[in-house]
């Protein structure tokens, strides 16, 4: 209790000289911004997940070949979530004496869940139907159907004409534009005929041995969800899966991987910047507490209670920043619900108590594994101090201290960002730059001490400081340059990086794709675009195959684990050729064809899919190409940018392969706003084609990209104060001998201009020194976590980076002289006395 | 009956190695204090009076040789041994009077008091402040008091446990004369008082006067100094 009492007195006595505030205020930041993060990312994950979800209808998704359980909706219900059930199966519609193949999906009431249909509901001419739809406030009445506008224009019919459905004739009541659960493989999609479930028995459609795709969606808030999908994955039965939104679109599932990774780095630099503020501030701390500890060693206190005080005292300081930066985190979500309705269409769902609990442990583990190692060295303070004031003055921090702080900073980055790679490149690099910015600072003080000594003046004063204590400038630019490095990398992916990642999408990607162009309409559909002034259109071929043997083996779907890799493996391959390799692909083994090679058997698989079905260069791949066998040797492996929206294909033959089988020819362009009708007129000209809309799949991840932009805003502000508190504690660690130095000075008769001068002269060599490492050290970062994981390509800024180092070089002399100008402007007398 | 004897320093020697070279600072020192007796330790700057009183306190240890208090040797014990001994018989009063900053005048006075387990701490605390004149400036912090009360209020400190020996390095170094006088005078009365053995090391004659018994250190030996 006794050992408690001091603690606290001692701590309420450092608190009011300020040593312990800037080590509060650091665990109160880092504590703030794990919290808010934790709280930020889980909240507006779910929310994007929910608006992912209405690209999927639903928030989750069952699939099967079978009539869904009624368990499951059952369940669903007693969970609190709402379900609505679809089915879809292939089928031929009649019109009088045409037919067409269609794809049937029959929903009830509710349907969908997430996002909307979008219809068209007054009789328009063919040409018109793709434009002018309003949001459905409903399903289509039994008796009547809805229908696309190209089953439309292939049957000629109209809203109010009558189709032949099965046993029933219908009636369409409205033309179906968009739909949001219109996702799977776009390039087999018939036309789409939506019904009532009502009406289905009444058709006869669906009987014993019907190729019949059963589905029930499911909708509410982000854990009940994740539960009930982790009930029922457990549950599954054979031809049975379930889907969220990440599973079902790949473009999504990159956005948010990134979103996640932008937020996740923007917590990391605020944790590993706090533990440098704290680290930092800790050392002034413990300097100032040595008289204290050697004067209760001198006084008969063992170790054990000069331990159990400062145990004591760390706890207390845990508690207090902890505690205060759990509440700043929880008051942050405050400013996050305003923030959040701004951004977001839906509410967030409320906080949680687990992220402050997560924050107070990470702020406890934080001041225990970065500040009680150096702590805990007061313990061993001689005695003898008291008689010689030199003892325990000079401590060489071991290595091993830091260990704690890093295993702490592994588990708290891993955590944030959820993603080992990540933490490990962050660690890694943090590690390389300690040693390079030593090495640095080291050769620079070198450098200094060869400095000719008739540099005159005041500056003098500066050299002549920086080369007394080597270990200190190193100490403060280390500081500095970890400091500015965190700010200006962060600046770099606020700005660069996010922009570059957000051309990597830019205003005129593709937004429709067109399929099923035959060989001989080409020309035509060329001459067609470049009448409407589209004229960079590729168009690809495309020859479909089933994977037959791998290496001479039959394919057994049994091999693969995995769900994805045995649908990949079992559904028809776009097989396509090209002369050249398309430019958004990247070679990653293997070679890419020589005009010489027309004709040969070689294939270039897409990395993804390589990985998937455990293919490597020189497997053999035997396709069964309408009906003919067709073997292929890998002999390329490719990265594909799914997120661009072109036209891609996992495998790709050499021109002269694939010329006598049946094609098909597919294309992606960007069709800007308002010019929809030219949809009209290219269906009306070429009524076989089917257009495929993923504009609104665009919206979306755009839509993700900005409100990550917002986000990262958010965070960044958490970053930004850190990042400051670290330059802070760099100033004050180092603040009580400079004032001591420059008092001496001063009654050794110098001005107080001349030592603002050497102040400043001093602190502009360590702001350049820092900054230069702090520019070179963020711009590798930046490069390295560009190319190696967000995969975006980065552009070095000189002039920013220019603008950054000139700035932190200014800033950082600035800071030093506020920081110290009220002790130079006292008299040398006030200030000897108050040290 | 022959007085037992508090302090004991028997053949010490403390020297510095620094490479090959070697600085003597305290060589073969042997020195023996009664129970209640007056020493005083003069030597000029740099003669070793603060290592051989940091070895006679246990604050640091002899390169050869050992100290004995009350007959028991401490120079084998370790740190934490040596605290111990110093919690229970020796008190301390410095130059640069040496208080905790964060703590009131009483809560120093306190302090070892506390550290020794006793359960009257604060009465006794209080006792010695009033002794020396603070009885009003209990709660009162280091920085809000002049340099003699502050060196008061680390003598109330050193003689509130009632401890065997007291140390007193240049206990007046730090204050003018006038203010240096009338610690002294403190000093030596509480002294008289509770007959504590006291061991002053200090370069100033007239203090060390005062004493029964002096002992100059030159050259890392003791010498007897004649009475005045």
């Amino acid at each position: 209790m006794m050992a408690f009492s001091i603690a606290w007195r001692q701590l309420r006595s450092q608190w009011a000289a300020g040593e312990v505030r800037v080590l509060v205020l650091a665990l109160v930041l880092a504590v703030a911004a794990t919290t808010s993060v934790g709280f930020f990312t889980n909240r507006i994950e779910s929310a994007l997940v929910r608006q992912g979800g209405m690209l999927l209808g639903g928030d989750l998704m069952v699939n099967a070949d079978h009539t869904i359980p009624d368990a499951y909706a059952e369940e669903a219900g007693r969970r609190g979530l709402q379900f609505t059930r679809a089915t879809e199966f292939p089928s031929m519609v009649l019109h009088g004496d045409d037919s067409q193949l269609v794809e049937i999906k029959v929903i009830e009431a509710g349907f969908p869940l997430r996002g909307e249909l979008t219809v068209l509901e007054q009789k328009v001419e063919p040409a018109l139907m793709l434009t002018g739809g309003q949001v459905a406030s409903g399903i289509p009445a039994p008796g009547t159907v809805w229908i696309e506008p190209r089953l439309a224009t292939r049957l000629g019919v109209n809203i109010g004409d009558s189709l032949e459905v099965g046993e029933r004739h219908f009636q369409v009541s409205a033309i179906l534009q968009r739909e949001p659960s219109r996702g799977g493989d776009m390039f087999s999609i018939a036309p789409r005929l939506m019904m009532n479930a009502v009406d289905l028995s009444s058709t006869g459609l669906v009987q014993f041995g019907s190729r019949v795709k059963y589905q029930m969606l499911l909708a509410g808030e982000g854990q009940a969800v994740e539960e009930y999908a982790a009930w029922l994955k457990a549950q599954l039965g054979r031809g049975e899966r379930v889907q969220n939104v990440t599973d079902a679109r790949p473009e999504m599932r990159n956005a948010m991987e990134k979103a996640r990774q932008f937020l996740g780095l923007s917590a990391m630099v605020s944790v590993i910047l706090a533990m440098v503020a704290m680290f930092l501030a800790s050392q002034p701390y413990v300097q100032k507490s040595l008289d204290s500890y050697a004067l209760m060693r001198c006084f008969g206190a063992s170790r054990r209670f000069i331990f159990r005080i400062l145990m004591s005292q760390t706890l207390l300081i845990a508690t207090l920043g902890s505690g205060l930066g759990a509440l700043l985190g929880f008051a942050a979500q405050a400013g996050l619900a305003v923030l959040a309705s701004r951004l977001l269409v839906e509410t967030l769902p409320p906080p949680g108590i687990m992220p402050a609990v997560a924050g107070l442990a990470a702020g406890f583990a934080t001041m225990l594994a970065v500040v009680w190692p150096h702590l805990a060295r007061l313990r061993d303070v001689p005695a003898l101090r008291i008689l010689r004031r030199d003892l325990g003055e000079q401590y060489q921090a071991h290595w091993l201290h830091f260990v704690p702080a890093l295993l702490v900073l592994a588990v708290l980055i891993f955590w944030q960002a959820g993603y080992a790679r990540l933490a490990v490149i962050v660690l890694l690099s943090l590690a390389g730059l300690l040693l390079a910015i030593a090495v640095l600072a080291w050769l620079g003080v070198r450098l200094l001490a060869r400095l000719p000594q008739n540099v005159t003046g005041s500056w003098l004063l500066g050299v002549a400081a920086l080369k007394r204590r080597p270990g200190l400038v190193v100490a403060q630019v280390l500081g500095f340059s970890l400091g500015l490095m965190a700010l200006t990398l962060l600046a770099i992916v606020r700005g660069d990086l996010l922009a570059s990642w957000q051309q990597t999408l830019p205003e005129d990607a593709p937004n429709r794709f067109i399929i099923n162009i035959q060989p001989d309409q080409i020309e035509r559909m060329k001459q067609f675009f470049n009448k409407h002034g589209l004229n960079q259109v590729e168009i690809f071929p495309m020859v479909r195959g089933r994977l037959l043997e791998i290496n001479g083996k039959p394919l057994n779907l049994e091999d693969y684990q995995d769900d994805r890799a045995r649908r990949l493996a079992e559904r028809e391959f776009n097989l396509s050729w090209a002369a050249d390799m398309q430019q958004d692909n990247q070679l990653l083994e293997g070679r890419w064809w020589q005009p010489s090679d027309h004709g040969k058997p070689m294939l270039s698989l897409e990395q993804g899919i390589a990985n998937d079905l455990h293919l490597k260069l020189g497997d053999k791949l035997t396709y069964d190409v309408a009906g003919n066998r067709l073997e292929l040797e890998i002999s390329s492996i490719r990265k594909v940018e799914w997120d661009t929206m072109r036209a891609n294909f996992f495998a790709v033959t050499p021109p002269g392969v694939l010329d006598n089988y049946p094609a098909s020819h597919i294309t992606s362009f960007h069709l800007p706003g308002g010019q929809e009708q030219l949809l009209n007129e290219l269906v009306r000209e070429f009524p076989n084609l089917t257009v495929i809309d993923v504009a609104a799949l665009l919206d979306q991840v755009r839509e993700i990209m900005n409100k990550m932009s917002h986000a990262l805003e958010y965070v960044f502000a958490f970053s930004l104060l850190t990042g400051l508190a670290v330059l802070y504690a760099a100033l004050v660690a180092t603040r009580e001998e400079r004032v001591k130095e420059a008092t001496l000075l001063r009654v050794l008769g110098a001005s107080r201009r001349q030592v603002a001068q050497g102040l400043w002269a001093e602190f502009a060599i360590i702001g350049a020194l820092a900054a230069l490492v702090a520019t070179v050290g963020a711009a590798i970062m930046a490069y390295y976590l560009s190319s190696q994981v967000f995969n975006i390509p980065y552009q070095f800024n000189l002039p920013g980076a220019l603008g950054i180092m000139l700035l932190s070089a200014l800033l950082v002399p600035l800071a030093a002289w506020l920081g110290m100008r009220r002790f130079l402007n006292q008299s040398p007398r006030t200030v000897l006395q108050s040290i | 009956m022959q007085t037992p004897l508090a302090v004991e320093a028997v053949n010490l020697d403390k020297y510095i190695e620094n490479g090959t070279d070697r600085l003597d600072i305290l060589s073969s020192l042997s020195l023996q204090v009664p129970a209640g007796e007056k020493l005083a330790i003069i030597g000029s700057s740099g003669s070793g009076k603060s290592t051989l009183l940091s070895l006679l306190a246990g604050l640091d240890s002899p390169s050869s040789g050992k100290v004995l208090i009350s007959g028991t040797e401490i120079s084998h014990l370790d740190e934490d041994g040596r605290a111990a001994v110093r919690g229970r018989s020796m008190g301390f009063v410095f130059q640069s009077f040496q208080l905790l900053p964060s703590l009131t005048a009483l809560e120093n006075v306190m302090l070892p008091l506390q550290l020794a387990g006793r359960n009257d701490a604060k009465e006794k605390s209080i006792a010695a402040l009033e002794r020396v004149g603070l009885a009003q400036r209990l709660s009162h912090y280091p920085r809000q008091m002049s340099g003699g009360e502050q060196q008061r209020v680390a003598i109330a400190r050193a003689f509130a446990p009632q401890p065997a020996i007291l140390f007193a390095d240049e206990p007046t170094g730090n204050l003018d004369e006038h203010t240096g006088e009338r610690i002294v005078d403190l000093l030596f009365g509480l002294n008289a008082e509770s007959g504590t053995t006291l061991i002053l090391v200090t370069h100033d004659m007239k203090l060390a006067l005062r004493c029964q018994r002096r002992l100059r250190l030159h050259e890392g030996k003791l010498h007897e100094e004649a009475a005045a």
